[in-house]
């Protein structure tokens, strides 16, 4: 018998053949995470899934007998009353149908559930996803190193050691430095037996003990390994052009945002968070709330903890101007916004964020986005067009050379459609 | 009974905690009364330990090690997983495969007697009827078969590389579809698989070697030239009826290349490996269960392991054989575990206490003494369908207290046709006897005409028992798949097989730039 511990093989082994399963239900699979994505809350959005999709294009059909029509025998336990010549009342659900081909195609419409994983449903939830004009800017320059192989180098730690060029170098010189062969020696060996055995004459054997001892001597003084032999693995570091990216969020907590509008701007916010977090490695997010004045907060007190107060929308603007010019300097780093507000702001304020806008924060930005959060039930004014203050000081400032973008959101549902129209990846060619 | 003193030093083991020692102690105990008492003979032993995690995995992949890629494993993955996280269902203690040497999966979160449990039922049970009984012996090859599936694994690979994961997955889709439809339930010649990858090789090196693009140039007779054939000529050049539809398709398909006959050679194999365990799950399982209570039994008789650990076998054991009765809400059919089970019990009972009534119905076992040879003779010359037929007893009716239903969809009403009495015992053993008769259960679908100088139009019969017709979105999409292996019109008959009757047909025409990859 064989015990085999194969615990610690490769886990995952249907990995594979889950991806096909999944680039087979792929259309589906979009659309149940679409689905699910309007339903879920902030916290459990970065959670795996259970997705339902219908089992069509996954289906597995074979040759069967349907399950309803014709003649059918059964034998079952558990017989307590029934003799024979009985009948029995047809259970529900069983043959309704009587003979007719009622639900033909019910077994193919069945839907078919699982869960994805937390990777997987971000995948497919962020999929398309890029932030806009990354690699246009001009001026960026972060240098990360990563170590690529070059070469053979005659020193290095003990992981890095080439054994197969460490063992060609030896053998070369073995061969050339006529290493005797351990055969040799044996073959020598024995003839010096055998030759002592058959007792031949004194001199002969001398000579074979001499030659003996030569190439034992020689065998030992030509060592099998070398330390010039050694070869490792070179590395060699190359520096690593990366595009940073900063990332602000600006949010209005001030009183006139209701407790729909923050969950709006947060789920925004939410999104977006997930979304650089995947798609870039380095960004960096700052998070500037502001009521009638403005603070740089964690992230954790961005979402979750509360204030009030009156709203003046230039105090985030001077905020983060501020922070640019502390640790984000625009020749080095690509500069994005979002802000969401629900467009109340104090009208003595609106001419001077415009003109901060305008002339201080677009031109150091790639791309400012603002979100406009509405309550829902109001749909019909905001429908009618009834702008907001702040909308339409941000509309003066929008023209095609600027890095604006003004989108409105009112309900959960249309967050990830305007998300997507923001940052949907240009299509090639288009 | 005999008084049976613990002596604590005969312990095999203590506490529910497993390590290699102690499987190794209770693997020698196993073995010593598997072999020398009960008389098994089995492929030497593998016992490989795994996480629950790689036995969803292997679940997945139809319980084997190794196996080719394919979507419909993930999707049955993606269930079993969501089924057990959720808590809907329990995975399996152990999957066995016969293979030589017998491979056996024992999860590491089993206790120590769930492991003495799960190597006495598969390493010992399963394994023993894997080599013993006469239908695996005549259908599975259980040297070559891991062999042969590293083969079709990296076969498979490659011919995604070669030609793309849709052309490899559209003509495995079809074969998927087919597999029930790809046995040979009558033996012709023994196959090896370890000859096949072999030949496989030299078919293609040949191919290669021989290839010569003149031929393309050589002018083909015109159609009419050719003498027609009579239809019962033809047929029988191309071997007509064929039940085996993937096996047809494989030789006789038109349009298919190379590497795709292979694939679709490699699907048939593997559903002819799976042949003889679809048709002896009662069997197989009852043997194993029966094998693994004598063996407990006998572990807890001479002291080896302690009450606890054997009240905690009985705890799962019963689990394990219990039937519901067919009011019951659990009720979902008969539990091959529990009839399997009963039925060893009973065959031994026969052999060694038989009654008036078994000396009547079973004359030659009533009475022969030795239980054990007896029940092994059973595990070794049948399989469900006639074991029932030859072993079901009225003892054990009456103690399942069976009766049979009958269901036509004309009367508003099931009709109990038989009970467990002296008139009904015949004719329910008859009919249980046919719930696990493959070849009943399974729609005998034909391949019964094709016209290769015509329009090569295929045409499939399908000979309806009972009025039960197919299912038709189903065969619909085999049609369709068949159709696309083919290269032309499918077309499906459904005939009654008492009046011959035409009693539906469908149809799917010709695929349109599929088939040839």
């Amino acid at each position: 018998m064989n015990i085999i511990d194969r615990r610690l093989n490769p886990q995952g082994k249907s990995l594979a053949n889950r991806q096909r399963f999944l680039r087979r239900a792929k259309e589906q699979v979009v659309k149940a995470v679409r689905d699910a994505s309007g339903k879920r809350g902030i916290q459990d959005i970065e959670n795996g899934e259970k997705v339902t999709i219908a089992a069509g294009g996954v289906r597995e059909p074979s040759f069967h007998r349907a399950s309803q029509g014709g003649v059918r025998d059964y034998v079952v336990p558990g017989n307590k009353e029934y003799v024979e010549g009985d009948t029995i009342q047809r259970p529900d659900g069983g043959g309704g149908g009587r003979g007719s081909e009622g639900s033909a195609d019910g077994e193919g419409e069945d839907e078919f559930r699982f869960v994805l994983s937390r990777d997987e449903f971000l995948d497919i939830f962020l999929e398309d996803l890029e932030l806009p004009d990354l690699v246009k800017q001009k001026v960026k320059q972060s240098e990360s190193h990563s170590l690529t192989r070059a070469g053979y180098s005659v020193s290095g730690s003990p992981a890095n050691l080439n054994l197969v060029r460490t063992m060609r170098n030896s053998l070369s010189r073995r061969i050339a430095l006529k290493r005797p062969k351990r055969d040799e020696i044996l073959e020598l060996e024995a003839m010096l037996r055998e030759a002592e055995e058959a007792g031949e004459d004194a001199e002969q054997i001398q000579a074979l003990r001499e030659q003996l001892e030569h190439i034992v001597l020689r065998s030992r003084r030509i060592p099998f390994i070398d330390p010039i032999d050694v070869r490792y693995n070179r590395f060699e570091s190359v520096p690593k052009p990366i595009a940073q990216a900063v990332m602000f969020c600006l949010m209005d907590v001030s009183g006139s945002m209701t407790e729909h509008m923050k969950d709006l701007a947060k789920r925004f916010f939410m999104l977006l968070y997930l979304f650089l977090r995947r798609r870039y490695r380095a960004v960096d997010i700052v998070f500037i709330r502001h009521t009638h004045e403005a603070k740089e907060v964690d992230e954790e007190t961005f979402f979750y903890s509360t204030e009030t107060g009156g709203t003046v929308v230039s105090t985030a603007l001077e905020e983060m101007q501020k922070v640019v010019q502390e640790r984000y300097p625009d020749n080095e780093w690509n500069i994005y916004a979002a802000q969401a507000s629900d467009g109340d702001n104090m009208s003595s304020d609106n001419a001077k964020s415009a003109t901060l806008l305008r002339d201080v924060i677009l031109p150091m930005c790639q791309y400012f986005a603002y979100i406009e959060v509405a309550a829902e039930h109001n749909m019909g004014l905001s429908a009618l067009g009834r702008e907001t203050e702040l909308w339409r000081t941000y509309k003066q400032v929008q023209s095609p050379e600027r890095p604006l973008a003004m989108r409105r959101v009112r309900s959960r549902r249309e967050i990830f459609p305007v998300f997507r129209e923001l940052f949907a990846r240009e299509k090639a060619g288009a | 009974m005999t008084a049976v003193i613990t002596r604590p030093d005969a312990l095999l083991y203590d506490g529910v905690e497993w390590d290699y020692d102690k499987i190794k102690r209770v693997y020698d105990a196993v073995e010593h009364i598997a072999l020398k008492e009960m008389g098994l003979d089995v492929y030497p032993n593998q016992i490989e330990v795994i996480t629950a995690e790689q036995m969803l995995d292997a679940y997945s992949s139809i319980g084997m090690p190794l196996m080719y890629k394919h979507w419909s494993f993930g999707k049955h993955f993606a269930r079993d997983e969501m089924m057990y996280r959720k808590g809907y269902r329990g995975l399996a203690y152990e999957i066995v495969i016969n293979s030589s040497p017998c491979i056996s999966y024992i999860m590491e979160e089993n206790t120590m007697t769930m492991q003495t449990l799960v190597i006495a039922h598969a390493a010992f049970g399963h394994n023993h009827f894997f080599k013993n009984n006469q239908l695996f012996q005549q259908w599975t090859d259980a040297q070559g078969i891991l062999d042969y599936l590293e083969f079709a694994k990296t076969y498979i690979a490659h011919c995604e590389e070669r030609y793309g994961y849709a052309a490899v997955e559209r003509v495995l889709d079809a074969a998927h579809a087919l597999m029930s439809q790809g046995v040979h339930k009558y033996p012709k010649k023994r196959s090896d698989l370890r000859t096949e990858q072999r030949r496989e090789r030299e078919r293609q090196e040949y191919q290669d070697q021989t290839f010569n693009d003149l031929w393309r140039t050589v002018p083909k007779p015109a159609a009419g030239q050719r003498p027609a054939k009579s239809v019962s000529e033809r047929k029988k050049l191309l071997g007509l009826p064929e039940e085996n539809i993937l096996y047809f398709l494989e030789k006789k398909a038109p349009r298919l290349e190379h590497w795709q006959r292979e694939l679709l050679r490699i699907v048939r194999h593997i559903s002819q490996y799976f042949y003889p365990q679809k048709q002896t799950k009662v069997m197989n399982e009852g043997c194993a269960t029966y094998t693994h209570y004598q063996i407990m039994s006998r572990l807890h008789e001479t002291g080896q392991i302690s009450e606890g650990a054997f009240l905690e076998f009985l705890h799962s054991h019963t689990s394990v054989v219990f039937q519901p009765e067919f009011d019951d809400k659990r009720f979902s059919g008969l539990n091959p575990y529990a009839i399997g089970f009963a039925m060893m019990q009973d065959i031994a009972r026969i052999a060694e206490k038989p009654t008036d009534e078994d000396r009547q119905w079973f004359p030659d076992l009533a009475g022969r003494g030795d239980g054990m040879a007896a029940v092994r003779e059973a595990w070794a010359n049948f399989r469900d369908e006639s074991f029932i037929l030859q072993y079901l007893s009225p003892h054990l009716m009456r103690k399942l207290k069976l009766f049979s239903v009958r269901d036509d969809a004309e009367d508003p009403y099931l009709l109990v046709d038989h009970i467990h009495n002296e008139r009904g015992y015949r004719d329910i053993r008859k009919k249980l006897a046919r719930q696990y008769d493959l070849g009943y259960l399974e729609p005998d679908i034909q391949i019964v005409d094709v016209d290769l100088a015509g329009d090569r139009k295929l045409i499939l019969q399908h000979r309806v028992t009972n009025g039960v017709l197919l299912d038709e979105s189903d065969a619909k999409a085999v049609l369709r798949h068949i159709a696309n292996l083919w290269g032309y019109e499918v077309q499906l008959i459904e005939v009654s097989a008492i009046s011959e009757a035409i009693l539906k047909e469908h149809a799917v025409t010709a695929p349109s730039g599929i088939g040839v990859g």
